[in-house]
């Protein structure tokens, strides 16, 4: 099932959760919606799912429209950041609700429901805790409920809502390699939401990084992380060092220090560079685009972190290799291996 | 402490253990003969069948309320919310001489009804009126919170499921509710049997029809038939008793049945 | 042909689509349609309004049926003053000791752990949910002629029943629960740290009950009283059993409706109604407001 979304807009009172927003998603693909809060990603998935409309714009399955559909009608499946399953039933009485409600028509016989129901329990592999009650069950284990539940219906899309957002550390790292494995084994086209960047690097196949109400990037997690397309996506994603810095008559400067970084293709003006902590490397004084005295310095695992105050004003964290070690006072040269400057 | 306890048993205990006392005075034939009378039983049987159907309609009604009152959005929506409490507050001789003057044959209700052949006041039907009045309280102030409290995400999840609105309703919303329904019916149940004050006005007050039992132990104190009124009395007191139990039963469960996240 | 080819373009035209989705919004989760809406609103009020609203009503419309004069003049009647003064004194008498006890039942239950504490509370919830007659019946069995304190209470020349000690007795009874009901839960939720602090001051435990404890908890406490009030002032069965319908010695005023009314001076009774009425009126308008400031203590107190 494809999905496609055009210029979407919802608006709650003045604020626009939803700003414009187009998004293609191929049959199969793994989509992470990435994004901090308020930047309209549960909007998004909410209006994919039938749950909210927005107040224009198009949704369209398979090129059909999707908005003239409830979310009864379309056949979504959607695990809820709370789970939402039903206090009153049984974990089986959970996961067997939406193959009981369905018409008398087409629904399946008692047996063919309970060999259902146990099918999707051992997908989840929690075929032992049918005849618990949801709140007899631990956070990752309701989770794993809520999914066997959405799946049920055998749904054309699967919609996750901050998937791991309410687990423990190390839950959620299990649960993310589970979630990649399970979805290769179903193969249903899937959007989850997340504020976790490493969530979304991690388990999708592609992200979709969004703030304000906008898409700012479309890619796969090495494209986002490696080639950001904006400012916001590059602060966002990865920890950046970002300096205020100057471009004019060719020349970037950070205070009033020239920088020898290439200004191809640069607009003049006040703007922001960014580099990422290990992409600043670590010379002897002059070898690099900047030079400082560390003031600092914290060594954890394979990499020491230190903090350069830069001449021209800016104090920095960067992250060095142990090969060299920097002590508090040294001068260095950095020179930032890649790096994007951004207007503004 | 010690001074709680005392208070306590002098103000309660004492009153409650002498009823007791006196009803074990009494033989068990004695006692069985009390209960077994013609107009015993008929006034057990209406205060008890009235109380339970107007705790019924109370029920439906009062679940109508909270969901207009929680869920909608009109005009007049807190006025009537407060109102709700009417009955709490207002002293029940007051609701007593008001429902029958509203209900009176000449009445601004009575009226149209005696013209539909409905004689309310004076007959079972206004006991069964009083009861409700005396009740809605019970329900709305019992399921209110529970409502307001229901995640609305577990709506939305029975819908993308494929539930209808009314599958919805029926297998997800009262299931959630019926705790606190249950609660509900079992308070205003024990409410409108006890009830004194806003009935014996617009009962009309005939032997054996529409004779309540509170009304008979009054009756049987001034005719200073003191083993009488006292054996009516342990009945309906081990009937509160046994409600308030089951009442206490009740929220524990609801409890028990799940933390909330 | 040209035809449908317009019509299908109108089929796809915006408007069309636009419509469609409307329809479907509108068929949202958490809505039900506007016709069941409208007869589920309809059906609340319409309830509320025959069952509460108009017996309000009747009661005032009663009372002044026949001018203000009258009304007037039923309430200067000896007998309504006498009944009004009664029940003043017995409302004063019952809401000052169960203010006392209450607070304290309160205490030992909030802040203190002890064997028979459920016990304890199920007791104080008693007389909420026994018949207000057998509330007075019991009073009748003990202090009555045949009652177990009744021929001491003769040789010592002391009237209880069907004097104001009964009726206050009953009434006291009767409106226990209110203050220590409306306690408990704040007590305990407030904990004991504030006052363990205070007495690790240097205070001393009057003080600290003055100063820390009470401070904390007097909406509470205000709100108790106002409901014990109400229900002291308008109850009606136990003092019933309990009073002896002496006329101008033991009529509060709920007991001189029920004579008024049972004479059929429906003017004179409805006054009276419309005074007890009106006590209800303001009883509930307190207590919204002190709902408000009690749900302002509710904000966290971690500080």
């Amino acid at each position: 099932m494809t999905i496609e979304v055009k210029n979407l807009v919802k608006k709650f009172g003045t604020f626009a959760a939803l700003d414009g927003v187009d998004l293609k998603v191929d049959n199969g693909e793994l989509v992470a919606l990435l994004g901090p809060s308020g930047s309209g990603k549960t909007t998004l998935l909410r209006i994919i799912a039938g749950l909210d409309w927005p107040d224009s714009g198009e949704v369209s399955f398979n090129g059909a429209d999707a908005l003239a559909q409830g979310a009864r009608e379309r056949h979504v499946g959607f695990v809820f950041q709370h789970y939402a399953l039903f206090r009153h039933m049984t974990v089986f009485e959970n996961v067997a609700f939406g193959l009981r409600v369905q018409p008398r028509a087409v629904r399946k016989d008692e047996a063919a429901i309970r060999a259902r129901v146990k099918e999707l329990l051992d997908l989840v592999q929690l075929d032992w805790l049918a005849d618990r009650y949801p709140g007899q069950l631990s956070g990752g284990q309701r989770q794993r409920i809520a999914l066997a539940r959405a799946l049920a219906i055998e749904p054309r899309i699967l919609l996750l809502d901050e998937p791991f957002g309410a687990l423990d550390a190390k839950v959620r790292k299990e649960l993310r390699k589970w979630l990649r494995s399970l979805h290769h084994e179903i193969n249903v086209t899937s959007i989850f939401v997340t504020h976790d960047q490493e969530e979304a690097l991690e388990v999708a196949n592609r992200v979709v990084v969004m703030d304000k109400g906008r898409i700012e990037q479309i890619g796969s997690p090495n494209d986002v992380y490696d080639n950001p397309a904006t400012a916001f996506v590059h602060g966002f994603i990865g920890e950046s060092i970002v300096l205020p810095v100057d471009v004019a008559d060719g020349a970037v400067r950070l205070g009033d220090r020239p920088l020898a970084l290439a200004v191809d293709g640069l607009s003049p003006g006040a703007s922001k560079l960014f580099v990422r902590r290990h992409d600043m490397l670590v010379g002897p004084p002059g070898s690099g685009a900047f030079e400082g005295a560390v003031q600092h310095v914290r060594t954890f695992g394979p990499v020491q972190r230190a903090e350069v105050a830069l001449f021209g004003g800016e104090t920095i964290e960067i992250d060095a290799p142990r090969d060299r070690e920097l002590r508090t006072g040294d001068r260095v040269g950095l020179e930032p291996r890649r790096y994007r400057i951004f207007a503004g | 402490m010690g001074l709680t306890l005392s208070w306590l048993s002098i103000i309660i205990l004492i009153p409650l253990a002498g009823l007791f006392l006196r009803s074990l005075e009494l033989s068990p034939e004695q006692f069985w003969n009390i209960l077994s009378s013609r107009r015993t039983l008929n006034a057990l049987r209406v205060s008890f069948g009235l109380a339970f159907a107007a705790a019924s309609v109370n029920l439906v009604m009062g679940s109508i309320i909270v969901w207009a009152l929680v869920r909608y959005r009109f005009p007049g929506r807190r006025i009537f919310d407060a109102i709700v409490d009417v009955p709490f507050a207002l002293p029940t001789a007051v609701a007593g001489v008001a429902l029958t003057s509203l209900f009176a044959e000449k009445g601004w209700l009575g009226a149209p009804l005696a013209a539909l052949g409905i004689k309310v006041a004076f007959t079972p039907i206004g006991i069964f009126v009083a009861m409700i009045f005396i009740g809605i309280p019970f329900v709305v102030r019992t399921v209110q919170p529970v409502l307001q409290d229901l995640d609305p995400e577990i709506e939305e999840a029975a819908g993308s499921l494929g539930a209808s609105r009314l599958q919805t309703i029926r297998r997800v919303i009262l299931p959630s509710l019926a705790p606190a329904l249950l609660t509900g019916l079992a308070l205003a149940f024990a409410r409108a049997v006890g009830e004194y004050g806003s009935v014996i006005f617009i009962a009309g007050n005939l032997p054996n029809v529409s004779e309540i039992a509170p009304l008979l132990i009054v009756i049987r104190l001034s005719e200073f038939r003191y083993a009488d009124a006292t054996a009516i009395a342990v009945v309906m007191l081990v009937v509160s008793f046994v409600t308030i139990f089951a009442v206490n039963r009740l929220q524990r469960w609801a409890q028990n049945r799940v933390p909330a996240r | 042909m040209t035809m449908q080819l317009t019509d299908a373009v109108a089929l796809a035209s915006p408007e069309a689509k636009a419509r469609a989705h409307a329809e479907a919004a509108r068929k949202n989760l958490r809505t039900e349609p506007p016709a069941v809406r409208i007869a589920i609103i309809s059906a609340a009020i319409l309830f509320l309004t025959v069952f509460v609203v108009l017996p309000l009503v009747v009661v005032f419309a009663q009372a002044f049926s026949k001018g203000i004069l009258a009304y007037l003049a039923a309430l200067s009647e000896p007998e309504a003053l006498a009944a009004i003064r009664l029940t003043l004194l017995v409302a004063a008498i019952s809401v000052g000791l169960n203010l006392v006890f209450g607070l304290v039942a309160a205490w030992a239950i909030a802040k203190f752990e002890f064997r028979g504490k459920t016990f304890l509370i199920t007791l104080i919830d008693l007389p909420f949910s026994v018949s207000p007659v057998i509330s007075g019946l019991v009073f009748v069995l003990l202090f009555g002629a045949q009652g177990y304190f009744g021929s001491w209470l003769r040789e010592h020349d002391i009237q209880i029943l069907f004097a104001v000690p009964g009726i206050a007795l009953a009434t006291t009874f009767v409106t226990f629960p209110f203050v220590a009901r409306a306690l408990i839960p704040l007590m305990q939720e407030q904990g004991t740290q504030e006052e363990e602090a205070a007495i690790s001051l240097g205070a001393s435990g009057l003080q600290t009950f003055f100063r820390v404890t009470l401070p904390n908890i007097k909406w509470g406490v205000l709100y108790g009283v106002l409901l014990c009030n109400a229900r002291a002032m308008g109850e009606f069965g136990a003092v019933s059993v309990v009073s002896g319908h002496i006329r101008g010695e033991t009529n509060t005023m709920p007991l001189l409706v029920e004579i008024l009314y049972n004479e059929y001076q429906f003017v004179a009774a409805f006054a009276i109604a419309s005074l007890l009425a009106l006590l209800a009126l303001i009883t509930l308008i307190a207590k919204t407001v002190l709902e408000r400031h009690l749900d302002e203590g509710h904000e966290p107190r971690d500080h």
